[in-house]
């Protein structure tokens, strides 16, 4: 049984991280209507330079969390301005192909810099033990980490006028064009946080992980899959079906196989479209 | 009359594609070049089989790469270890691309635009996790040889199979394009409500167009696994999916001719700085990027619109009418 617990837990802490990433993107893709497809590879961008800041330049890890998140917020617009913007207005499949070009940039700049993938050192590198169940303590960061943040964003979207104005965009963009919101400055906004978050997401993640310039490929296909299965633009759907899939698939790896394990996640996808094309829970209905 | 010039221009080119192996023969390095040249022609196939799906019926399918990879497994599995004769491997790995095409279509052409991508991009996912984790399939580390024929050992013999299995593609997709099924495709992609409308059936429009894209696709696989003598299970790597995009975007969507100018080019030119590695991904996204905000219309789509920009103002300078 504290086997099963134990999974349990490595599930949310799995799901703690598609949450985050999957709350960009849905921020992304469901109110700015963008095939953000590189997301992922931001996330991996956010990882490097948790390893640059904080082994290469031996920075507290703390502090390194709140610069890679800053840094990562600034190339989210970077992204934005240079990549989408132009793009604005043409069909869907531009940007979404405009996104691949970057995945390529993206990966092929790292990779080049550094071919082998990296480990960081755990802030607190301790293991806890608790009703015969033993757990590290960079799980528990990250669940908790994970847990602040979404509070975070959702105190921002909802108490203050920049988020409200947000969320007025993601109901009626023209509508919220017309009564002043300047949607050029709130796209720039959304790929701040967006990305800000992938950051949070990898700087929580890295200690656990290795960290190789193909760590956000698999993460952003099942970000994509939770965003659809969650309903476009929905932020609870995000968080719901981030903590699933994270706790099936950990079970999935615990009791099935670990080779396939990345396969759940796109069959369920793929199930779950054939039955309703446009997602389980109905978000923003699609053009 | 013009219809006629552009008959012999064709004419020329075909031409040329057939002479270039000879005079590349006389070199020792320029052998090499014949595989090159080969290999390109197979990514047009590739590239025209993309065409089909995304360029003329407007969906955008990133599972092309596992077709590719299923087309080239199933030749390879038929010729090694049924003994399939060659000539009836090849339609037979095209025709059971086409269905597993068919029945991957059945579901996800229910889906639109950016989902649709999605779902064939994890499709493409789930297969190549198959193949990577099915040894018995893929053949693991060391893949699967594909014996071929003995008189199809010389590089300039593939080179001749595989360019008049170009130019049949060539021809069977212009003249689809060309046909009422190709204006049915061209409705869902410029407007689908409006074409569903007017009474065309878009999803089965839709699935048809998919199930031939990937009997196409599939052809290319089969090919490819013949020009390299052996696969392993990397061949359904779903980043040849955006190969297969970046060499069709490059070349010129909805062209006949761009996706083999893309494929040939980008491929001939790719191998020429071949030095720089990896890095030739870095230029390949960067393109990428430009190409889609700066020329959607790509290299050939480009040229034209240049052409006729060119042509009316020449027009206009003499004062002639525009035909």
């Amino acid at each position: 049984m504290s086997f099963f617990f134990n999974q349990v837990i490595i599930g949310i802490q799995l799901g703690s991280q598609y949450v985050l990433v999957a709350l960009g993107l849905t921020l992304i893709f469901g109110i700015l209507d963008i095939s953000h497809f590189a997301h992922g590879q931001m996330y991996m961008i956010g990882a490097y330079l948790l390893y640059i800041v904080m082994v290469l330049g031996g920075v507290n890890y703390w502090l390194a969390l709140v610069i890679c998140v800053a840094a990562l917020a600034i190339a989210g617009v970077l992204v934005q301005r240079a990549v989408y913007r132009p793009l604005r207005g043409q069909p869907h499949i531009n940007s979404f192909i405009a996104a691949i070009g970057l995945i390529l940039v993206l990966e092929t700049l790292v990779r080049g810099i550094q071919p082998n993938s990296l480990t960081v050192p755990k802030p607190i590198d301790r293991t806890l033990h608790f009703l015969g169940m033993s757990m590290e303590v960079q799980r528990l960061i990250v669940i908790i980490g994970a847990i602040v943040f979404i509070i975070l964003l959702q105190l921002f979207i909802k108490r203050t006028r920049l988020g409200t104005a947000i969320e007025a965009m993601s109901q009626d963009r023209e509508g919220a064009a017309l009564v002043g919101i300047s949607v050029e400055r709130m796209s720039a906004l959304t790929f701040a946080i967006a990305t800000g978050l992938a950051a949070v997401a990898a700087v929580l993640m890295a200690p656990l992980a290795f960290i190789s310039p193909e760590m956000g490929n698999v993460l952003i296909l099942k970000a994509f899959v939770i965003v659809v299965i969650g309903g476009l633009g929905s932020m609870k759907g995000a968080i719901v079906g981030g903590y699933i899939l994270g706790i099936l698939e950990a079970l999935a790896i615990a009791y099935i196989s670990s080779g396939y394990k990345d396969v759940f996640a796109f069959g369920i996808l793929i199930i779950i479209l054939a039955i309703r094309p446009t997602g389980l829970f109905m978000g923003r209905e699609q053009e | 009359m013009k219809k006629f010039g552009n008959a012999g221009f064709y004419l020329l080119l075909v031409g040329i594609a057939i002479a270039l192996p000879q005079l590349l023969n006389l070199t020792s390095s320029g052998k090499y070049q014949i595989h090159i040249l080969t290999l390109g022609m197979i990514w047009a196939i590739a590239a025209l089989s993309l065409n089909l799906i995304l360029g003329y019926t407007g969906q955008a399918s990133l599972a092309h790469g596992a077709f590719l990879g299923i087309g080239a497994y199933t030749f390879g599995i038929l010729l090694a270890r049924v003994g399939v004769n060659f000539w009836l491997a090849i339609p037979l790995a095209c025709l059971f691309t086409a269905f597993l095409g068919m029945l991957v279509g059945l579901p996800s052409m229910r889906t639109r635009g950016p989902y649709f991508a999605i779902v064939t991009l994890c499709f493409n996912f789930i297969v190549f996790k198959v193949f990577e984790n099915w040894k018995w399939l893929s053949g693991g580390i060391q893949g699967q040889t594909v014996p071929i024929p003995s008189y199809l050992g010389q590089r300039s013999v593939r080179y001749y199979l595989v360019l008049a299995f170009l130019i049949l593609v060539i021809l069977t997709e212009r003249q689809i394009v060309k046909s009422l099924l190709g204006s049915s495709f061209i409705a869902i992609r410029s407007n689908e409500r409006l074409a569903e409308a007017v009474g065309i059936s878009t999803y089965r429009y839709k699935l048809l167009s998919f199930t031939v894209s990937c009997f196409l696709v599939g052809l290319a696989g089969a090919l490819l696994a013949m020009e390299n003598g052996q696969l392993d299970y990397t061949v359904t790597n779903y980043f040849y999916s955006f190969y297969i995009l970046i060499y069709l975007l490059i070349g010129g969507v909805a062209t006949l001719s761009g996706p083999v100018v893309g494929a040939v080019g980008i491929f001939f030119l790719l191998d020429r700085i071949k030095s720089i590695g990896e890095f030739r991904n870095l230029i390949f996204g960067l393109v990428l990027i430009v190409v889609i905000i700066y020329f959607p219309r790509g290299i050939v789509g480009g040229a034209r619109q240049f052409w006729d920009w060119a042509k009316r103002q020449y027009a206009g300078r003499r004062g002639g009418v525009l035909e």
